[in-house]
């Protein structure tokens, strides 16, 4: 127990002196992570937007594999990139396996169903009470989609932040993708892993500690912003 | 021939303009093996007011959407002028709907919005959202979300928002059934002005009162069916049949 307590101790000691190698890990996980989110939410708000409005053939099995898509394993969705991106596969000539630009392809992967699913389903929530009076209005396609995301934007906010709490917490498919390397592509939660797996439980505390009160904050903001679309009567 | 229009033609583009008669020919639309629009034959060509009544159920929203092309019938026609009903003509109409459907912005994005949907420039656009919600007594709701608007309030801006689009035929289906007495005339008030504008007004109401103060004529529908069509005048005085005898009594319609 006084080995925990001391850990712990540690641990905070790291995080108020803002230790390099911990700031250093941070910086990069929240810089992937972002990064895949804007490229997610740009691929995801289209998809989403584009399959609650356009009528074609397969419209729903496409709706119904994004929406399952959205409990894609982190290890899949890794090893799916690790194939495409390794020395025999279709990309590997760009060589790009063990950056941090291969844990953003993962990573958007992964994101991308969520905020997709959730933009159709915002889409097409609001679509069903729009349709009549945006037709009549002489509204195209593209302009309802148009439509309908900005007036879905409170839900499409918490899309995004559902798709970045999913990013942040991941691990497996940074460390398949990313390979964990000091420096380049170690992330918060792969060094959790390492670093408990070595013993050196401080370390891995204090990231434990900091990506704890990121998904905190993210929910608080989930909640702030649904509370303040249903101030507004946007809900 | 003499064009029938032309004594008008000093009037003003659009009063000469108005896509008129409007012909419905064995009119049919079925929804679920169910004849909603059963066969009409009809002619409107009053510039005026044009009231649609009858019971629940008659068909009245339906026919609505047929003539306003949200709805493709399953048999006839409808011409306007002579024409079927295209893009073109379909840009010059507008509808109000019996409940307020706004966009989540504020009341001016919402005309705002419907004017940049017909390809108006953003600065022409700032002109007219503010002269709609003035003649819709809603200048100083401009900010407000519209959907924390009162519902009078958020019919007057639906009805501002058709307006703004300067149409030739403006829809109405009930457009006040969910209002108050005082929030029903503010609606009043502003179809006869835009009456007074050249704006040809179809309106479904099954408010005996709001029809005899707005109709011109009145076409008065049963299952489905026109029974009746004739200047307002004598509908209300003599009704031909025995459903609108009943109806006008407020008694059951079979």
């Amino acid at each position: 127990m006084s080995d925990f307590i001391d850990a712990f101790r540690t641990a905070i000691g790291l995080i108020v002196t803002l230790n390099p190698d911990l700031v250093e890990i941070l910086v990069l996980s929240i810089k992937v992570s972002l990064t895949a989110v804007a490229v997610a939410s740009i691929l995801g708000f289209g998809i989403g937007g584009a399959l609650a409005v356009y009528r074609f053939p397969g419209r729903g099995v496409l709706a119904a594999i994004l929406s399952a898509l959205m409990g894609l394993p982190p290890v899949v969705a890794g090893l799916v990139i690790y194939l495409l991106l390794s020395n025999v596969g279709p990309l590997g000539v760009l060589q790009l396996l063990y950056t941090p630009t291969a844990m953003i392809i993962a990573q958007v992967l992964l994101v991308t169903p969520i905020i997709g699913a959730l933009t159709r389903q915002a889409c097409q929530d609001l679509l069903e009470e729009y349709d009549e009076q945006l037709r009549s209005l002489g509204a195209s396609p593209s302009a309802i989609v148009v439509t309908l995301l900005w007036d879905g934007r409170y839900r499409l906010i918490t899309a995004v932040l559902a798709g970045f709490g999913r990013a942040i917490a991941e691990v497996g498919a940074v460390m398949i993708v990313g390979g964990n390397i000091d420096h380049v592509t170690r992330t918060m939660t792969t060094a959790i892993a390492l670093e408990t797996s070595k013993g050196n439980i401080a370390l891995a505390l204090a990231l434990g500690i900091v990506l704890l009160t990121i998904a905190f904050a993210v929910n608080t903001a989930l909640i702030w912003v649904q509370r303040l679309a249903n101030r507004l009567a946007y809900a | 021939m003499l064009d029938p229009v032309s004594k008008l033609q000093g009037i003003g583009d659009r009063f000469a303009g108005l896509p008129l008669p409007i012909q419905l020919e064995g009119l049919t639309y079925e929804r679920g093996g169910k004849r909603v629009i059963d066969g009409i034959d009809l002619v409107i060509d009053s510039r005026l007011v044009t009231v649609i009544m009858g019971p629940n159920g008659a068909g009245k929203s339906v026919l609505l959407r047929l003539l306003h092309g949200l709805i493709a019938p399953t048999a006839g026609k409808i011409m306007w002028a002579g024409r079927p009903l295209d893009r073109l003509l379909a840009r010059r109409q507008a509808m109000v709907f019996q409940r307020p459907v706004l966009l989540r912005r504020s009341a001016a994005a919402n005309v705002s919005h419907a004017l940049s949907l017909r390809g108006i420039k953003r600065r022409e656009r700032t002109m007219r959202v503010a002269e709609a919600l003035r003649l819709a007594g809603l200048k100083e709701h401009a900010a407000t979300p519209a959907r924390v608007l009162s519902g009078g309030e958020q019919q007057r801006l639906c009805l501002a928002r058709a307006l703004s689009l300067e149409p030739d035929v403006l829809f109405l289906d009930e457009p006040t059934s969910s209002l108050d007495p005082a929030s029903a005339l503010v609606i009043e008030r502003l179809l006869l002005d835009a009456q007074r504008r050249g704006i040809k007004v179809i309106l479904v109401t099954h408010d005996v009162g709001q029809a005899r103060r707005l109709a011109e004529d009145v076409v008065f529908l049963n299952h489905g069916r026109a029974i009746e069509h004739q200047d307002s005048e004598s509908f209300f005085a003599n009704p031909h049949s025995e459903s609108a005898r009943a109806f006008l009594r407020g008694g059951l319609v079979l």
